[in-house]
């Protein structure tokens, strides 16, 4: 199988700073592949160079088999990009953002019509076909503006953070409409902030870090990697806190300030009662138990042994 | 060939998309328009009679194409803020991205803002008709006049273009604080001869001045004339000047639209 997306050594500086520095990516056709990365990792950077928006200035890449450098007019005829900005516009009914699209992307008045039709039907917005983008909700103006770029069919999309800022079920909505289009046949290059995200839709998982691929796998592989999920016990007073790290292993980490003690889990409930009990037996009365996913910060501290703030 | 067909369609395409805008949201058009219609208002009939044409003349006759003027100067804020809007909301980008013709993108803009100015000036110009304005030497020049406004704000667009592309969208909105003064240290509402010696020379070489001079003469209104070359040579400077804008943007325009991917 073809690779959709191929990056070798992408170099990209800013001034002084690399925001990309070697950075090597294949993406199979047909899958989805999640960018994960704090801001400023140079998750936006490789997107926009693939998506032939910006200039590099190393190493090569190829999208749906042109190279992003010399064959940019191939290549924009072959992906869509959708950014973290929703480009909807507001003053244009739903329809007439898509014919907008439609006839930029050079369809014929009429096929421009029937395909907005056609989309619009598909991302179940024909009901509000005719109203104004405006009065749109949070998750219609997402689907609309992912319907925007399925204009074409692109063999290539580019997801930047598409669900950044969007209530839990506005994401469920916009990965349900991910997940079609992938079936569909187009692979989907998604850059997200959220590892239940990547977890959702993805097949493989590439992490950046400051420019470089620092992790890449299935997300099971990367999970296994980080422990999984925690588990975070708080106490009232800090002579409770050795013994409840007793409790929760040799792993577990101990905030002293907020009389926090966490440790990974492998097996969730089973660990919550079993370590509820063991407090219990011990006496500790808890002010508060979760068990709770790990955090990026925490993904990031377990790949790079560094904090994502502490970079700069 | 077809890449000139479609410059033409995703021309049309994108002015379409702002001539929608206009259509749709009726208080923006009203907004734009307040302004020139209650400055007529007020300078024409509140300060008129208080105002002093040099070498005479009536002060409504003088004013009408000093507000045509600043009507199309304010134009290139509008320009400046649709841009900046576009860039800052990604809709710039996703056009890049796309198969589109990049002239259609600032040729779209072009024809969108030519249309709403020209509104912009026939409303005007109907108000002052009114209030007893009136152009005196033929259609012919009066329509000449007008052109010379619309080649002025053809050349705006370019500048907005590119300072929309440089700035974003808060600080183009502060644009309006230079152009009003930009506006005002013209022939638009005073007759420069009426100034202190400095500010005088600005008044006569404001690019602004001259298409407001050659108007002037075009619709045989009152205040033309004056020492100063650029007063006497308007009808060339109104060509000239915007001429040089065309040229000096034009080309920064299309840079700093490459250099976007930089």
């Amino acid at each position: 199988m073809g690779h959709a997306v191929l990056a070798e050594g992408l170099r990209k500086r800013y001034d002084k700073k690399a925001a990309l520095d070697g950075f090597d990516l294949a993406v199979p056709a047909g899958t989805v592949c999640g960018l994960l990365g704090p801001n400023g990792a140079g998750k936006t950077t490789a997107v926009r160079i693939l998506a032939t928006l910006l200039r590099l200035d190393g190493g090569r890449a190829e999208v749906a088999g042109f190279d992003v450098a010399r064959e940019a007019p191939q290549v924009r005829r072959q992906v869509a990009l959708n950014g973290q900005q929703s480009t909807v516009d507001d003053v244009l009914t739903g329809k007439e953002n898509l014919v907008m699209w439609g006839r930029l992307y050079h369809l014929s008045r009429r096929q421009a019509e029937s395909r907005a039709d056609e989309l619009l039907e598909q991302f179940g917005l024909t009901d509000a076909a005719d109203k104004r983008a405006k009065h749109y909700s949070g998750g219609m103006r997402r689907r609309l503006d992912l319907a925007s770029s399925f204009i074409m069919r692109p063999s290539v999309l580019f997801l930047d953070e598409p669900t950044t800022g969007l209530d839990p079920r506005n994401r469920g909505e916009v990965w349900r409409e991910v997940k079609r289009v992938v079936a569909e046949g187009t692979t989907v290059l998604l850059t997200t902030q959220y590892l239940d995200e990547a977890d959702q839709l993805a097949d493989q998982i590439v992490v950046l870090d400051t420019g470089r691929v620092v992790a890449q796998g299935t997300p099971d592989q990367l999970k296994s990697k980080l422990g999984g999920d925690r588990i975070e016990v708080v106490v009232r007073t800090s002579e409770e806190l050795p013994v409840v790290r007793d409790v929760l292993g040799p792993d577990a980490e101990v905030d002293p300030d907020g009389f926090r003690v966490s440790a990974a889990v492998a097996d969730r409930v089973a660990a919550l009662t079993r370590i509820t009990s063991a407090l219990a037996a011990k006496g500790v009365e808890a002010e508060d138990i979760a068990l709770r996913r790990p955090t990026l910060d925490e993904v990031f501290l377990a790949i790079t042994g560094h904090k994502a703030e502490e970079r700069a | 060939m077809s890449a000139v067909r479609f410059a033409v369609v995703d021309s049309w395409v994108v002015a379409k998309r702002d001539l929608i805008h206009w259509l749709r949201e009726p208080v923006r058009v009203f907004a734009n328009l307040a302004y020139p219609i209650i400055s007529v208002l007020i300078f024409g009939l509140v300060f008129g009679s208080a105002m002093n044409v040099f070498g005479g003349g009536d002060y409504i006759e003088f004013l009408l194409p000093g507000m045509f003027g600043q009507t199309i100067a304010f134009g290139v804020g509008t320009t400046l803020m649709m841009v900046s809007m576009d860039a800052d909301r990604g809709v710039t980008d996703r056009f890049r991205a796309s198969p589109m013709s990049q002239t259609g993108v600032v040729a779209g803009r072009s024809i969108a803002d030519l249309v709403n100015s020209s509104l912009e000036l026939l409303v005007l110009a109907l108000c002052g008709l009114v209030i007893g304005w009136s152009f005196h030497d033929g259609l012919f020049n009066a329509l000449l006049a007008f052109a010379l406004f619309l080649w002025l704000r053809f050349a705006l667009v370019w500048i907005g273009i590119y300072l929309g592309l440089l700035v974003k969208p808060e600080a183009a909105q502060a644009s309006w604080m230079f152009l009003f003064p930009l506006t005002m240290f013209a022939n638009t509402f005073v007759s420069p001869e009426l100034m202190p010696g400095w500010l005088r020379v600005v008044a006569e070489w404001n690019p602004l001045s001259s298409t407001v001079a050659a108007a002037r003469e075009l619709f045989g209104n009152p205040g033309v004339g004056g020492d100063s070359w650029a007063a006497q040579h308007s009808l060339l400077l109104a060509v000239l000047w915007p001429a040089l804008f065309v040229a000096i943007f034009w080309p920064l325009s299309v840079l700093k639209y490459r250099n976007l991917s930089r």
